[in-house]
């Protein structure tokens, strides 16, 4: 194997966690300017980084690995009835005195410059205050470093390092070039269509098809090396006895979540921002506000009670809100900026289109003897590189594999993070093609996974974490009744309807983020941990309290979960589907902290029943501290802290760097069989049911574990069916921003949804959990499209599949 | 009881009149003036501050602003506040209490029928909206008639199996 990738032990040195002991010179004190690294440096930094960590002993098991008090009972959300009768406050909703609103205008053309602007008419409507444009809106800082480069780097809080509104030129077909500010958002909206720009208009690079000639290999795809070769595919691939070798399609897609992003800007006389922003990553928000407008931490604050839906949309800061804090200051009113729907797609961009090929080589046995995986997909000057070729390095045993990829730079809105992004598009051609080469090699295709099913993972040759993929395969095959001798594809009829069933598999890594909590214990015992991570839907903030309740011994309801604001402490963006293990990590770390404090105490008291214990005989349990081999023995929190003068008690805790990430291969697997009835004449596709079952580890909440499967897997048969950013090719205007063009599966889509999880803990992580938040997506569209196949015979590897392609 | 809401905006009104409008929400009259091209969306979350009612489009294709007036729902950010003078107009607000829910909030909680919870007041007024017309008979007609409400977040499994619950009480529908 010529190159050994650690993408866990990279994320770790880039993502700032403190760099294990064994490795004193790989510190970087300084965040990275990912910009200016090149690829061989980062690998040969995250190989440095790697061996350090191979060498530290493994971090305890944690000892609530199978508590089952709180951990893993279905509690209801803990926001629910906020939620239900609409008191849960989105960022546009907090009362602001004053507050005025504001609208976008948007170039029409993807590149050249303005030549002229005329505001005149919308500065004469009665009530308008201001017209922004780059003419004069307030001097603004262009931001250094781009989220989507270097998505570990803490002061990457914007998404891009474009100029925001600071000059003529146009870079991308609906960038902004006015924000109109009026009394109300009707007028608002009514001023900014008398705004008149002219332009000077460049030619565009505008797809991926028209500009291949001039793909390059992108220095890293989401921090994991472009390239990956284990012995020598494309020699292997020809010698295979049974091969197929395709090309598969996902066009770009727009995450569409219900809530438009908002901002809500107000300054104070001092000069201090205050913003309510719709982020998945308010201390990024912070970060970058700062730079752009050159103030100090403590004169940032972002402020993110609930987000109306993100799936990656709301990572970083966009555009919109710079200009809602700039607005504000040249009126010198709070100023609110909900994106109408289309600024919304024209300023947030989606989901790269992709194009992939998939190469596999088998023995007649089926086992598989070369994978290849490669193909294009779009980037911008700040390279995003998505990583579609990536699950192909972990999902099967082969003794020959070629993971690469190459960016086309195009003059688009940034490409960026879509529900498991890289995992989604190329989980699509990967079980696609895995599918073909079933029917290539006559072959039930769950037996052809289980038959490459790995003992070590493929690429990286560690062991796994833990791994029950074929505990899936099997439980799955139970419950949805896999025949593994189906009639042959499209001979299946009942009634109008042709039915067809397949199945795919599913990836998601384990993607540790460092956290820092502070934890609060009054002597009432009440335990309540602040952090700055949002609740953007994912049932966070009742995971957490249910673990705060299980990790200090309380009630449920003394147990409290507080976020949301830069005032709190630090959390990174919300995604990765990290946030489960790593504000765990954080809280298991500061209730470690807490009992060597209360220990301490007890230690102190002579009177004390613990008095003479042994630190690691004692724990937080029922309210106190008590000796672990006899829970009647001990003292609770209101007598531990009875002789102290202040109201609480406080502690913070930082998640450990995740040295296991580079001694183990770490992901959550899973499985999805579906079943779709497509109609002999009309060809309309519907969905009828879907069996998953997922090894996630442990499941903290099985509620709400279930509704982020059950949701990536609608998600899914959006992408499989309906969902597509169709851009007009001559002048990359995005032709549907709304979700009238836009289509989004609705109720009347909703297939039998029936999803399981194994339930087993990993032992490397807190409390034995895995990523669960975006493996529901991943594979859903595949097991879909070879149903699909399976019903009519007709192979589609171009997304979405459209009754015009099953003609 | 009257509760007098002072335009905040009149230089606005320059370019039309307002128009002085009494709207009855969830039982209380709001009296303010109103410029005439207000949509009684804009009116209810930007000008009474009920923020339960969502704005998701702004053109109809959504749902999250759905609203009952005498009982009917609509889209409310396709309809202007001043038509809606003299009728009943209920929002989530007045659907129940954080102390007081309603049964189908009670339902929506139980079934986890969010996960974001932005489409969830428009889904819950739409589902009242759907039980007043009468017309579902089976779970296929709720899912075909619930489908102008959007869950990008995809709890359609959980907002189903909730009206269900209650509605298979009212309307007699079996799961
Ligand atoms: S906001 Fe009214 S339908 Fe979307
Ligand atoms: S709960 Fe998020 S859109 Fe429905």
């Amino acid at each position: 194997m010529s190159f050994v990738p650690l993408p866990v032990a990279k994320q770790a040195l880039l993502a700032g966690f403190a760099a294990p002991a064994a490795a004193p010179t790989i510190i970087l004190a300084q965040p990275l300017r990912m910009t200016t690294i090149t690829g061989t440096l980062l690998n040969a930094a995250t190989t440095l980084a790697g061996k350090a960590m191979k060498l530290t002993p493994d971090l305890q098991p944690d000892p609530l690995l199978h508590a089952d008090k709180f951990v893993s009972q279905p509690y209801p959300r803990v926001d629910g009835r906020l939620k239900v009768t609409g008191s849960a406050r989105y960022s546009a909703e907090f009362p602001v005195d004053g507050l005025t609103y504001a609208a976008l205008v948007h170039s029409p053309i993807a590149k050249g410059k303005i030549t002229a602007l005329d505001t005149a008419a919308a500065e004469a409507v009665p009530g308008v205050l201001a017209v922004m444009t780059y003419l004069n809106a307030p001097r603004l800082q262009t931001p250094s470093y781009a989220y989507v480069v270097s998505m570990a780097n803490p002061l990457a809080g914007s998404t891009t390092t474009l100029p925001i509104m600071q000059s003529a030129a146009i870079t991308w077909n609906g960038q902004p070039v006015a924000v109109v500010v009026a009394e109300t958002l009707a007028l608002a909206q009514y001023a900014a269509s008398l705004v008149h720009v002219r332009y000077e208009v460049e030619t565009p690079r505008l797809t991926l098809a028209h500009h291949q000639d001039q793909a390059f290999k992108p220095d890293h795809v989401v921090l994991l090396p472009a390239d990956v070769t284990k012995g020598d595919a494309e020699a292997a691939l020809p010698l295979a006895p049974v091969r197929v070798d395709n090309l598969y399609t996902t066009p770009y897609l727009n995450h569409n979540a219900m809530e438009p992003h908002a901002t809500t800007a107000k300054w104070d006389a001092a000069g201090r921002l205050t913003v309510y922003d719709s982020t998945q990553y308010p201390v990024g928000v912070q970060e970058a506000l700062m730079e752009v407008f050159d103030l100090k931490t403590s004169e940032v604050r972002v402020i993110t009670e609930f987000v109306g839906g993100a799936f990656g949309g709301k990572v970083a800061m966009w555009q919109n809100t710079p200009l809602a804090a700039a607005a504000a200051r040249l009126v010198g009113r709070p100023v609110q900026l909900s994106l109408a729907r289309a600024s919304v797609n024209y300023l947030v961009g989606g989901r790269t289109t992709t194009e992939q090929r998939v190469a596999l080589g088998a023995t007649a046995d089926g086992q598989l003897t070369a994978v290849i995986h490669s193909g294009y997909s779009m980037c911008t000057p700040d390279v995003y590189a998505e990583q579609f070729s990536v699950m192909a390095r972990h999902q099967y045993a082969a003794p020959n594999i070629h993971s690469f990829q190459r960016v086309v730079e195009l003059d688009r809105v940034q490409n960026s993070f879509m529900r498991a992004p890289g995992e989604t598009p190329g989980s699509f051609a990967l079980e696609s093609a895995m599918d073909e080469l079933a029917y290539a090699l006559k072959m039930d295709p769950l037996a052809l996974r289980r038959r490459n099913e790995p003992v070590r993972d493929p690429t990286e040759d560690t062991p796994f974490s833990s791994r029950h993929l074929l505990e899936c395969y099997d439980q799955g095959a139970r419950f949805f009744g896999w025949d593994p001798a189906r009639p042959a594809p499209g001979t299946t009829q009942r009634g109008e309807w042709l039915v067809g069933t397949g199945v795919a598999g599913c990836y998601y890594p384990v993607q540790p983020l460092p956290a820092t909590v502070r934890a609060r214990l009054t002597p009432a015992g009440d335990v309540t941990v602040f952090t700055s991570s949002v609740e953007m839907g994912v049932g966070a903030a009742t995971i957490q309290t249910q673990h705060i309740a299980e990790r200090f011994g309380v009630a449920f309801e003394r147990a409290h979960y507080v976020q949301g604001d830069t005032d709190l402490p630090q959390w990174r963006a919300m995604g990765g589907s990290a946030a489960t293990a790593s504000v765990g990590a954080a809280i298991r770390a500061a209730a470690d902290k807490l009992t060597d404090e209360l220990f301490k105490l007890a230690q102190a008291d002579k009177d004390s029943p613990l008095h003479k214990a042994e630190r690691g005989a004692v724990a937080l349990r029922t309210g106190g501290l008590y000796l672990t081999s006899d829970p009647t023995t001990g003292v609770a929190y209101a007598d531990l802290l009875a002789g102290q003068d202040k109201p609480f008690f406080e502690v913070e805790g930082s998640s450990p760097p995740p040295t296991e990430g580079a001694k183990y291969s770490m992901s959550s697997y899973g499985v999805h069989f579906c079943e779709v009835g497509v109609h002999a004449d009309t060809r309309e596709v519907r969905v009828r049911r879907f069996v998953t079952v997922m090894d996630c580890g442990r499941i903290v909440n099985p509620k709400t574990a279930r509704s982020q499967i059950q949701g990536g897997i609608v998600m899914g048969l959006g992408m499989a069916l309906m969902e597509e950013s169709a851009y007009d090719e001559r002048t990359g205007r995005l032709m549907n921003p709304d979700l009238g063009e836009y289509h989004v599966p609705v109720q009347a889509d909703l297939p039998a949804l029936d999803v399981h999880f194994l339930n087993l803990p990993d032992p490397h992580m807190t409390l034995g959990v895995k990523p669960v938040g975006e493996i529901g997506i991943v594979g859903s569209a595949a097991a879909l499209a070879n149903a699909v196949y399976h019903a009519t015979g007709i192979r589609v590897r171009d997304l979405p599949i459209t009754a015009d392609k099953l003609l | 009881m009257y509760l007098l809401v002072t335009h905040p905006l009149a230089a606005a009104d320059t370019l039309a009149p307002a128009l002085p409008l009494t709207l009855r929400v969830n039982g209380q009259a709001y009296s303010l003036p109103l410029a005439p091209w207000t949509t009684l969306l804009d009116a209810l979350r930007e000008h009474l501050h009920l923020t339960g009612t969502k704005k998701g489009c702004d053109h109809g294709q959504c749902g999250a602003c759905t609203v009952l007036i005498d009982g009917v729902r609509i889209n409310s950010c396709l309809s202007l506040a001043v038509l809606h003078e003299g009728h009943a107009i209920q929002t989530v607000e007045g659907l129940g209490s954080e102390q007081q829910l309603h049964p189908l909030q009670q339902a929506f909680i139980d079934h986890d029928a969010f996960q974001c919870g932005y489409c969830t007041p428009g889904q819950l007024c739409s589902v009242q909206g759907l039980l007043h017309e009468g017309h579902a008979r089976t779970a296929a007609d709720v899912r075909e008639l619930m489908s102008g409400n959007l869950c990008r977040c995809g709890a359609y499994k959980g907002i189903l199996a909730a009206v269900l619950e209650v509605a298979g009480k009212e309307l007699g529908i079996s799961s």
